[in-house]
C-alpha cells in the first residue's frame, strides 16, 4: 500500500463520511435514497437519488386514450388521487369547451378538500411517528378512517379512486354521501382541538421544529417549492386562489400564509388547512344542487384538436400540472406531468445543510414527500 | 383576456429577441436556441411582472427537431407565460441552461437530458436522473424497448 493511500485512511478529517438513507427507511415514506454528507453529527451535504419506482407514466400516456391516463394519474400522488385526476379532466373539458354541470362541479370540489384532509392527517400521523411521539399515528388514521369510509361507500375503493373523468363523473355519489360528509366535518371539528394538545402545544415538539429547516421566500421561489411547504414561507402559491377552476372562485376561504418559513411554520400551515378546507366543505354542502345529474354529454372516444394544453391544479402538496400536446389523435402526443414533490424534494440540501442528522428527518418530514410523485 | 393582450403587447416591447403571440391559453414567446438564456434573464428582471417562478420545463420530440417548453410565473401579478425555443439538431441536441436564474431548472433539466438526451451547456451537475447511464433516451418516439413485455397495437 502506497504511503499516499494510508495517509488518506488515517487522515479523516478532510473526507465526507457518508451515509445512506434510505431506499428502505422509514421515515422516507418510500423508495428515496438520500446520501448524506457528515461532519460528525453535522450535515454538510445532502443528494437526493430517485427513480427506484419509475414506472414511465408519461411515455405509457403516449400509447393511452384520455379516459385511460385517468387510471395512471392515481397512482402519482396517490393520496391525492381526486385532484390529480381533476388535472387531467378539466384539461380535457377545456379545449373541448365541455361544460360539465353545476352539481359535478360542487361533488369534485367536495372530493378535492376531503382528500385533502385525509392527505394531512396521514402527514400528521407520519411527521409524529416520525420525530418519536406515536400515538399521533393512532390519532390521525381513526380520523382518516372516516373519510375513507366515506370514499369506499361511494367508490368501492379507499386508494385509487379514479372517480373523475373528463366529462363528470364515473357515475354517481352513494345517497348518503352529503349526510356523511356533514357528520365528518362535526365529528373532525371535535377532534382537531386534540391535535393540538397532543403536537401543536408540545414543548418538546417546538424544540424539535421551532428554527429548524429555515427556507426564505426567495429560496422557495427559486427551487418551485409550492403547496403548504411553499406557503410556509410566505410564497402565494395556491392554485384555487391565483388560477381558480371549478367552483373555487365562488368559494370564500383564506390562503393560510406563514412567515417563518421553519419546520413548525409549514406544520402549522397544514394545520389551518386541515380547518380551512372544512369551513370550504361547509359552504360546498350548502351550495351544492340536488339532482343526480353527473356527466355531461361526452363522445365515446375522445380527440382534442391539434395544439397545447396546460392545465394547473392544487393537490394537497402542491402544484400539479399537466401539459399535453395533441395532433388531432385519440392519443395525445406527448403528456408531461409537473408534479409538486418533484420540485419540493430538491430543496431538500439547501435546508438540511449546516444542521444536524437528527433534524434531517424532521425537514423531509415537513416537506411532505410521496415518492410515487417524484418518480412518476 | 384584455390583460393578457397587454402583456403581449408590453413584452413585444421589451423583448426585442423573440416573436410574441398570443396561445391558446397564454401568451408565448418563441426564440432561438442561442438566444435562449438572453432572453430568460430579460424576463427574469422585468420591473412589473419578473417572471421569477419557473413552474416548468419540458420537451417534447417532433421527429424533426426538438421543443423546449418552459412555462413561467411571475409571482407579483401571477400572470403566465410560455417560452419556447426549437433544437434543429435531433442527433444531439444541445442548448445553454438557464438553471443559473431558476435553480429548479437544474434537476428539471436532468430530466430532459435523461429522457430526451439534450445537453444543456453550463449546467453544474448533468448527470442521469432515473435511467442506468448506458440506457437509451426513453422519450424520444424512435426508442425501441428491446424488453418490453407489453406490446400495445398501434
Amino acid at each position: 500500500m502506497s504511503e499516499e493511500i494510508i495517509k488518506n485512511i488515517m487522515v479523516g478529517e478532510h473526507e465526507d463520511y457518508l451515509i445512506n438513507m434510505g431506499p428502505q427507511h422509514p421515515s422516507t415514506h418510500g423508495v428515496l435514497r438520500l446520501e448524506v454528507s457528515l461532519n460528525g453529527e453535522d450535515v454538510k451535504k445532502v443528494t437526493p437519488h430517485i427513480g427506484y419506482i419509475h414506472r414511465s407514466i408519461e411515455k405509457m400516456c403516449e400509447k393511452d386514450t384520455y379516459k385511460q391516463i385517468i387510471h395512471l394519474t392515481d397512482r402519482m400522488d396517490y393520496l391525492s388521487a381526486h385532484m390529480n385526476n381533476e388535472a387531467v379532466s378539466l384539461l380535457v373539458e377545456n379545449a373541448l369547451q365541455i361544460e360539465v354541470p353545476e352539481r359535478v362541479k360542487y361533488i369534485r370540489a367536495i372530493l378535492d378538500e376531503l382528500s385533502r384532509i385525509a392527505s394531512h392527517h396521514l402527514w400528521w400521523s407520519a411527521f409524529g411517528m416520525d420525530l418519536g411521539a406515536l400515538t399521533t399515528f393512532f390519532y390521525g388514521l381513526r380520523d382518516r378512517e372516516k373519510i375513507l369510509a366515506i370514499f369506499e361507500e361511494s367508490f368501492g375503493s379507499r386508494l385509487l379512486h379514479s372517480f373523475i373523468t373528463p366529462g363528470g363523473l364515473m357515475h354517481d355519489v352513494h345517497s348518503n354521501f352529503r349526510k356523511d360528509t356533514l357528520e365528518f366535518i362535526k365529528y373532525f371539528r371535535k377532534k382537531l382541538p386534540e391535535y393540538k394538545s397532543l403536537l401543536t402545544d408540545n414543548i418538546i415538539f417546538h424544540q424539535r421544529t421551532k428554527g429548524v429547516g429555515k427556507m426564505d421566500k426567495k429560496t422557495s421561489v427559486a427551487y418551485g417549492v409550492t403547496g403548504p411547504s411553499g406557503r410556509g414561507s410566505g410564497f402565494s402559491c395556491d392554485v384555487r386562489k391565483i388560477a381558480p377552476y371549478g367552483v373555487y372562485d365562488q368559494i370564500e376561504f383564506n390562503e393560510i400564509l406563514k412567515n417563518d418559513g421553519d419546520v413548525f411554520s409549514r406544520y402549522l400551515v397544514r394545520m389551518e388547512e386541515m380547518e380551512e378546507s372544512m369551513n370550504i366543505l361547509e359552504q360546498l354542502i350548502d351550495k351544492m344542487p340536488d339532482g343526480n345529474e353527473y356527466t355531461a354529454k361526452m363522445k365515446a372516444i375522445v380527440k382534442l384538436p391539434e395544439g397545447e394544453y396546460y392545465q394547473r391544479v392544487e393537490t394537497a402538496r402542491g402544484e400539479l400540472g399537466v401539459y399535453v400536446v395533441s395532433t388531432g389523435a385519440k392519443h395525445p402526443y406527448r403528456v408531461r406531468f409537473r408534479t409538486p414533490n418533484f420540485s419540493n424534494l430538491f430543496v431538500l440540501n439547501n435546508l438540511a445543510k449546516g444542521g444536524k442528522i437528527a433534524d434531517l428527518v424532521a425537514i423531509s418530514g415537513s416537506l411532505d414527500l410521496v415518492i410515487p410523485d417524484i418518480d412518476r | 383576456m384584455d390583460n393578457k393582450t397587454d402583456l403581449v403587447e408590453v413584452l413585444s416591447k421589451l423583448i426585442p429577441l423573440g416573436k410574441v403571440t398570443m396561445g391558446n391559453q397564454y401568451p408565448e414567446i418563441i426564440v432561438d436556441p442561442d438566444k435562449l438564456h438572453k432572453t430568460a434573464l430579460a424576463l427574469k428582471d422585468l420591473k412589473t411582472t419578473p417572471f421569477d417562478f419557473l413552474i416548468d420545463v419540458t420537451a417534447v420530440d417532433f421527429v424533426t427537431h426538438f421543443l423546449l417548453v418552459f412555462h413561467l410565473e411571475s409571482t407579483n401579478t401571477h400572470e403566465v407565460i410560455v417560452l419556447k425555443t426549437q433544437l434543429e439538431d435531433h442527433d444531439s441536441p444541445f442548448v445553454d441552461s438557464v438553471s443559473d436564474l431558476w435553480p429548479t431548472a437544474e434537476f428539471q433539466e436532468r430530466e430532459i437530458f435523461d429522457l430526451f438526451g439534450i445537453r444543456f451547456n453550463n449546467h453544474p451537475d448533468l448527470r442521469r436522473l432515473f435511467m442506468e447511464d448506458d440506457y437509451g433516451y426513453p422519450l424520444r418516439k424512435d426508442f425501441k424497448d428491446e424488453i418490453n413485455i407489453i406490446e400495445y397495437p398501434n
